[in-house]
């Protein structure tokens, strides 16, 4: 059965769309774009032709975008399968318009070997909704002292790598793995964070943490790694991509740095742009994350580095969590907002506030992850596998962490009224409407 | 009356509820120094000191204060309970709950503990100290000492000396006598107190000479060993040097200046013996005042509808 899409408004950056069409999918892959142009009426008769044997799916005044892709995921498979599998995961993925999540390394065991790279890809062909990439790890055990297999671990599928949430400390080590992983062409992501400077630290250091009594992560914490991991960029030429961007030094240090021709790009997150260290108060540990939420001064830097394009990507950093672990001391709950389910509708307020476009978006969301990546992905040029997210960038809605398909039901988003959803998500041949 | 079943911290009261404290207080103090000392006010109520911090003095207040009001007194103190078996704080203080407790008066390292249970309970939880946010009832006891003494707290210039950045006594302290409306100054190295206070209108000094002139109430906080070694100064010694308080650097003071300290107190260290067992010093009626003040929270606390 085809399917055809009929009246979306359709966004390709690529092949430079941006109005009303319809499309046809053959066998999981675009067969036809036909766009309601001049010569439209002209092609009636070939349209009714693919009504009679299509589903057809009415996207009026719906956008038609080529499917998300998130960069920065926790699948927690294998190992924590109680906060998330590669099944609910990319089930929350799809949900939220995303065709194409990557995951972090620090499951356990750790994907530091050809062998959990396999198993993560195997499970995820059985029983992934949408297409699951695998981020390596940098060093074995995450333990930053010896490189990992990197060559072999993208022979079995990895597609960059990362120690997230345990940085490279060791300055030398992180200049190997920056010349090494030239070699083959993938980028190295940096979880910026100098450990010794945010030792004891569960939130943003400010007056807030002062006035809660909570340990401080200040700023600098970030940025420091920041620009080492710039300098080594540039030392080395290898491809430095930082994850995270959570502080105004953080976007000035990267767009200085793209200004001076460094091979470097960078992403942040729905929270990082929405909702700052205030969303603590009250002790609130879904707001605990990692890099902690920051004041208004950085939301501002960070929608101006997503303007301006110090930002290359907006990504989840979806990090799920089980409810008894977050429903403890606030020192003791672990870091991570439950991000796929919510992201898009976040990111629309990007739109709607004139910091992007929506073009922009589909860029921030799509594009540049694909293009930093290597992915080939995020067009609907004929031949291309049918990753499709309709948005309606209208409806309105409220958050309820209980109607979550991830398992991780933490959100400092709970009882948000957000206006633009994914009404409907293609992706391996398949439709799942919401 | 007091608005909320808990008392968290002193950021969450109202200048009329603080007042309302201290003027509770007095009554309660009345029957402290009468021979038979107890009331039957709250009898038949439960009271469980959950103790997740090891505590002599503040523990012994509450329990003290509690018996005092004919409440029934149990201590949940960590070693004895199912805590090291790995039981989550929330199942424990659940448990606390359904045996029957009416208040629970609770002491925790991580801040924020008790506005967690607040949340998830029905009893009236009492914050006994936790983390570095807030010790409020210390702050209460303090505030009523330096109103005995001083007849007022209002246009006081108090100085608060020590390690403020890690002591909840401190936060609870600042935030009340400012809203007693007292003229705040804290003294201590920069490694000690936060910059960001200044942003509330406090005066920082350094220099302990210089903090000290012409002050009424001196507060004087105990400095933890364990932050030796640490980076925040290079040993006790050279702290005592700089910011111990002797009588030479109390002459700075007002004539009429009291000295205050939570306890414990490390003599010889933070402070001497001569201004600790000094004229100047109320730090045994701080303890005596800890008892009229506690009573009075548990008493109004069990007269908010919940």
């Amino acid at each position: 059965m085809n399917i055809l899409i009929k009246n979306g408004h359709i966004i390709d950056p690529l092949q430079r769309i941006d109005r009303v069409g319809d499309i046809l999918i053959k066998d999981g892959k675009i067969k036809e774009l036909i766009m309601q142009d001049a010569g439209y009426k002209m092609q009636d008769r070939k349209i009714k032709d693919h009504e009679s044997d299509s589903r057809i799916i009415d996207a009026k005044g719906l956008y038609v975008l080529p499917g998300l892709i998130d960069m920065h995921v926790h699948l927690r498979e294998p190992g924590f399968e109680y906060k998330e599998t590669i099944k609910t995961g990319t089930r929350a993925a799809i949900k939220g318009g995303f065709t194409t999540v990557c995951c972090m390394s620090n499951t356990y065991p750790v994907n530091d070997n050809a062998s959990v790279t396999e198993f993560i890809i195997r499970k995820a062909a059985q029983e992934g909704y949408c297409t699951v990439l695998p981020i390596g790890a940098i060093t074995k055990g995450q333990k930053g002292k010896e490189l990992a297999e990197i060559g072999t671990m993208i022979n079995e599928g990895c597609i960059a790598f990362s120690d997230d949430g345990h940085p490279v400390m060791n300055s030398l080590i992180m200049r190997r793995a920056l010349e090494y992983s030239k070699t083959f062409d993938v980028p190295v992501i940096s979880h910026c964070e100098d450990l010794t400077l945010s030792e004891g630290g569960v939130m943003n250091e400010g007056l807030m943490s002062v006035t809660l009594g909570l340990g401080g992560i200040p700023a600098e914490a970030e940025q420091i790694m920041v620009f080492r991991d710039i300098l080594l960029a540039e030392l080395t030429g290898g491809r430095l991509h930082i994850a995270h961007v959570s502080t105004e030094g953080s976007v000035i240090l990267i767009r200085d740095a793209k200004k001076r021709g460094v091979n470097v790009t960078a992403e942040t997150c729905p929270h990082y742009f929405s909702i700052t260290e205030d969303a603590v108060k009250g002790f609130d540990s879904n707001a605990k994350v990692n890099p902690p939420l920051r004041t208004e001064r950085d939301i501002k830097a960070v929608k101006e580095g997503l303007r301006d394009g110090a930002i290359d990507v907006i990504a989840t950093d979806h990090a799920p969590h089980h409810r008894d672990e977050k429903l403890r001391e606030f020192d003791m709950a672990p870091f991570g907002i439950s991000g796929l389910e919510t992201a898009l509708s976040l990111s629309l307020r990007l739109v709607e506030e004139g910091i992007l476009t929506m073009n922009q978006l589909v860029e921030k969301m799509v594009l540049n992850p694909s293009r930093i990546l290597r992915l080939n992905k995020g067009t609907f040029k004929v031949g291309a596998n049918a990753d499709i997210a309709i948005v309606d960038i209208n409806k309105e809605y409220r958050v309820e962490s209980e109607r979550f398909v991830s398992k991780g039901k933490n959100t400092p988003f709970e009882g948000w009224v957000l206006k633009g959803m994914c009404f409907l998500t293609i992706c391996k041949g398949k439709v799942y409407e919401w | 009356v007091l608005t909320n079943k808990d008392l968290l911290g002193i950021k969450e009261l109202s200048v009329e509820e603080i007042n309302l404290i201290l003027d509770t207080s007095a009554g309660f103090k009345d029957v402290l120094g009468r021979d038979i000392k107890k009331v039957p006010t709250l009898r038949g109520k439960t009271t469980v000191n959950l103790f997740f911090e090891p505590s002599t003095r503040t523990r012994t207040s509450f329990e003290l204060a509690a018996k005092r009001l004919s409440t029934d007194v149990i201590n949940f103190s960590v070693p004895t309970s199912s805590v090291v078996k790995g039981e989550s704080l929330i199942d424990t203080a659940l448990t606390v709950q359904a045996l029957g407790a009416d208040f629970i008066i609770i002491r925790h390292s991580s801040s924020g503990v008790p506005h967690l249970l607040a949340k998830k309970l029905r009893v009236s939880v009492i914050n006994a100290g936790d983390g570095t946010n807030e010790h409020p009832t210390q702050a209460l006891l303090d505030a009523f000492t330096i109103r005995e003494k001083k007849g007022k707290i209002e246009g006081l210039e108090i100085a608060i000396v020590g390690d403020i950045a890690h002591s909840r006594v401190a936060k609870s302290n600042i935030y009340s006598l400012k809203k007693l409306g007292a003229r705040l100054r804290l003294i201590g190295p920069p490694t000690l107190i936060p910059k960001e206070m200044e942003v509330m209108g406090i005066d920082i000094f350094h220099n302990m000479e210089d903090g000290l002139r012409d002050v009424d109430v001196l507060m004087m906080l105990r400095i933890q060993m364990e932050r030796q070694g640490k980076g925040f100064f290079p040993s006790t010694e050279e702290y005592s040097r700089n910011w111990g308080l002797t009588l030479e650097r109390l002459s700075l003071a007002k004539d009429e200046v009291i000295v205050m300290h939570p306890g414990p107190m490390n003599r010889g260290i933070e402070i001497t013996s001569e201004i600790a067992d000094g004229p100047r010093s109320v730090i045994l009626e701080q303890v005596t005042n800890g008892l009229a003040v506690r009573m009075a929270v548990m008493y109004l606390l069990a007269g908010v509808k919940k």
